[in-house]
């Protein structure tokens, strides 16, 4: 029984916060991790591009429900989600014409690219604070919970609860379908062996006349997908606001770096690694070791390895630990 | 006048012209060599062909027509299929991945030109699901040959094909080059291994400082005194 309840308590704190956490990360790490392997250049400007599809679909779902439209039980924003991509597809395409297409057509070193991503996360943070303004934005509807606390309590007799909200396993879900669509495209479509073959060797791709501009702005539009596809779970799962995105950041290129930048699989491996490191190392073990130990052994203290303020220490620490042992990442990616 | 030529090139990539008037051709059904010492500019005219460097003078003519001015990519489209010395494969793909990548621009069948290639390299029959990067020096360059061949080209570049495989994977792929040729594709190499390479040759050029010194049959190249001794240790 006090095992049980250690396991329960565990899983309701640790392992499906971080189960559904890691589901985000993983979507934005993919983004980052293409965008890198088609273009080679780390994008910055991907937490912004987060930012600016939620904000869309935060405004189209602000719509749909005033005209009533609604999903119910589900969230509407998952009826405004498309609107949210193609706003923001439509959006990254502007940003590869006016600014990226000049530096790749003189073939500018990736340092060049870098930091022209770096101008525009600037920019799009700025406009986006500017659209939406700074504060917390709640936009979840529809059903919240699909296993309640109490509920959880009279079925099992168990002191802990199991609680399940609804935007956590819709987050594991969608996020289980956008990667599968994923890696049946690469590898099953023209345009997806057309990819990797440009990733894997530019010069031969052009030579077995792959059009460069078209692989180009798929990646775009696969990015921008996929980062409003996270930027919405991660919304509904939490709370929208712009800078969290900002700081969402260090974890996502932690994550497609543990991984090995360059390979998708990686990508969503490398957000697990992350998520669960980041919330296991910030959980206050006290109440756990409770149900664990001896009373007379009980720990005094939380047994918090570091408090959640720092939470972002743990990407930091990944980060600078894979880059000096395997820099080449889990899954042998490109070095950066 | 040959199938496709290089006429007169003269172009470089910085200041300082590698290619100083040369010219190269190769007809359909014909093997063409070039061979020279190092820094005579044999690769340099191949990747002029292909439009990988822009000439000052002289012009490219693919059938009669001037492509000069044609991208690599235009110059692909209109029948060239390039094998690079390195780097010619896609590492994390599979074998039979290169081979339709090389097909991309296809939109007719191409289940026909793969069993041709699988029949003229029959271990990529074997090998079609594994990753082109795992496989040995000498079946990655059939892996490279079988890709160019994909596109079904009018002429086939090859840059040292041979290069860093060994002598009997380098007779190999010369007999196999012998059967592209007698498919009426004309191919036309650059070679390290001149002695090795002339042999196959309908016909050879020797390159030295971007000019052409000797021009003949590989046969007559062979034969000749002076070119044994200056290009072919004796």
């Amino acid at each position: 029984m006090e095992l049980l309840n250690a396991l329960v308590l565990f899983a309701n704190f640790v392992f499906i916060p971080a189960l559904s956490y890691g589901a985000q990360l993983a979507l934005g790490a993919v983004g980052v991790t293409l965008i890198f392997g088609i273009l080679r250049f780390a994008n910055f400007a991907h937490g912004e591009l987060m930012a600016f599809g939620g904000m869309v679909t935060i405004y189209v779902t602000w719509w749909f429900q005033s005209l009533g439209l609604s999903i119910d039980p589900l969230p509407t924003a998952l009826l405004a989600l498309p609107l949210g991509m193609v706003a923001t597809i439509l959006f990254s395409l502007g940003v590869e014409r006016g600014v990226f297409r000049f530096y790749r057509q003189r073939k500018a070193k990736p340092v060049i690219l870098v930091i022209a991503s770096v101008g525009v996360m600037f920019v799009m943070n700025g406009l986006v604070r500017l659209l939406i303004g700074t504060d917390e934005i709640v936009f979840s509807d529809g059903n919240k919970f699909l296993i309640k606390a109490r509920e959880f309590k009279q079925m099992t007799g168990l002191g802990e609860a199991l609680v399940i909200k609804q935007n956590q396993v819709l987050t594991v879900l969608l996020a289980l379908v956008a990667v599968l669509a994923l890696f049946w495209f690469l590898q099953k479509t023209r345009m997806g062996q057309a990819m990797r073959a440009f990733s894997d060797n530019e010069d031969l791709a052009l030579l077995s006349g792959i059009n460069p501009e078209r692989v180009v702005m798929t990646a775009w539009a696969i990015a921008s997908v996929l980062a409003t596809l996270a930027a919405v779970l991660y919304g509904l799962d939490k709370s929208y606001k712009p800078l969290v995105y900002f700081h969402l950041l260090l974890p996502i290129f932690a994550a497609a770096i543990v991984g090995g930048i360059g390979e998708p699989i990686g990508a969503i491996l490398g957000g697990f690694v992350v998520a669960f490191s980041e919330v296991m190392a910030t959980y206050a073990y006290k109440k756990f070791l409770g149900y664990l130990v001896p009373e007379a052994w009980a720990p005094e203290g939380l047994v918090q390895f570091l408090s959640t303020e720092y939470k972002f220490a743990v990407s930091f620490i990944i980060l600078v630990v894979v880059l000096l042992i395997r820099p080449t990442g889990l899954l042998r990616g490109r070095v950066l | 006048m040959s199938f496709l030529v290089g006429e007169a090139m003269v172009g470089g990539y910085g200041a300082a012209d590698i290619l100083n008037g040369c010219t190269v051709g190769v007809d359909q059904g014909e093997v063409a060599v070039i061979v020279g010492p190092n820094g005579a500019g044999k690769s340099t005219a191949m990747k002029a062909l292909l439009g990988l460097l822009r000439l000052r003078k002289g012009r490219v003519l693919l059938n009669g027509t001037d492509i000069s001015r044609l991208s690599p990519q235009e110059r692909v489209k209109h029948g060239l299929a390039f094998v690079p010395q390195t780097q010619n494969v896609f590492p994390s793909m599979t074998v039979e991945e290169n081979l339709k990548i090389g097909a991309h621009l296809r939109r007719d069948g191409i289940e026909e030109t793969m069993e041709q290639v699988y029949g003229l390299f029959p271990i990529l029959r074997e090998k079609q699901h594994q990753a082109a990067g795992e496989l040995s020096g000498g079946q990655r360059q059939q892996v490279a040959v079988g890709r160019a061949l994909m596109t079904r080209p009018q002429v086939l570049l090859l840059d040292e094909p041979t290069a860093g495989v060994s002598p009997i994977v380098m007779d190999e792929l010369f007999d196999r080059i012998l059967e592209v040729k007698q498919a009426g594709i004309a191919v036309l190499m650059v070679e390290q291994n001149a002695r090795q390479a002339l042999e196959i040759a309908d016909r050879g050029y020797v390159l030295v400082t971007g000019e052409n010194r000797f021009t003949d049959t590989g046969a007559a190249l062979l034969a000749d005194p002076e070119v044994r001794r200056t290009f072919l240790g004796g």
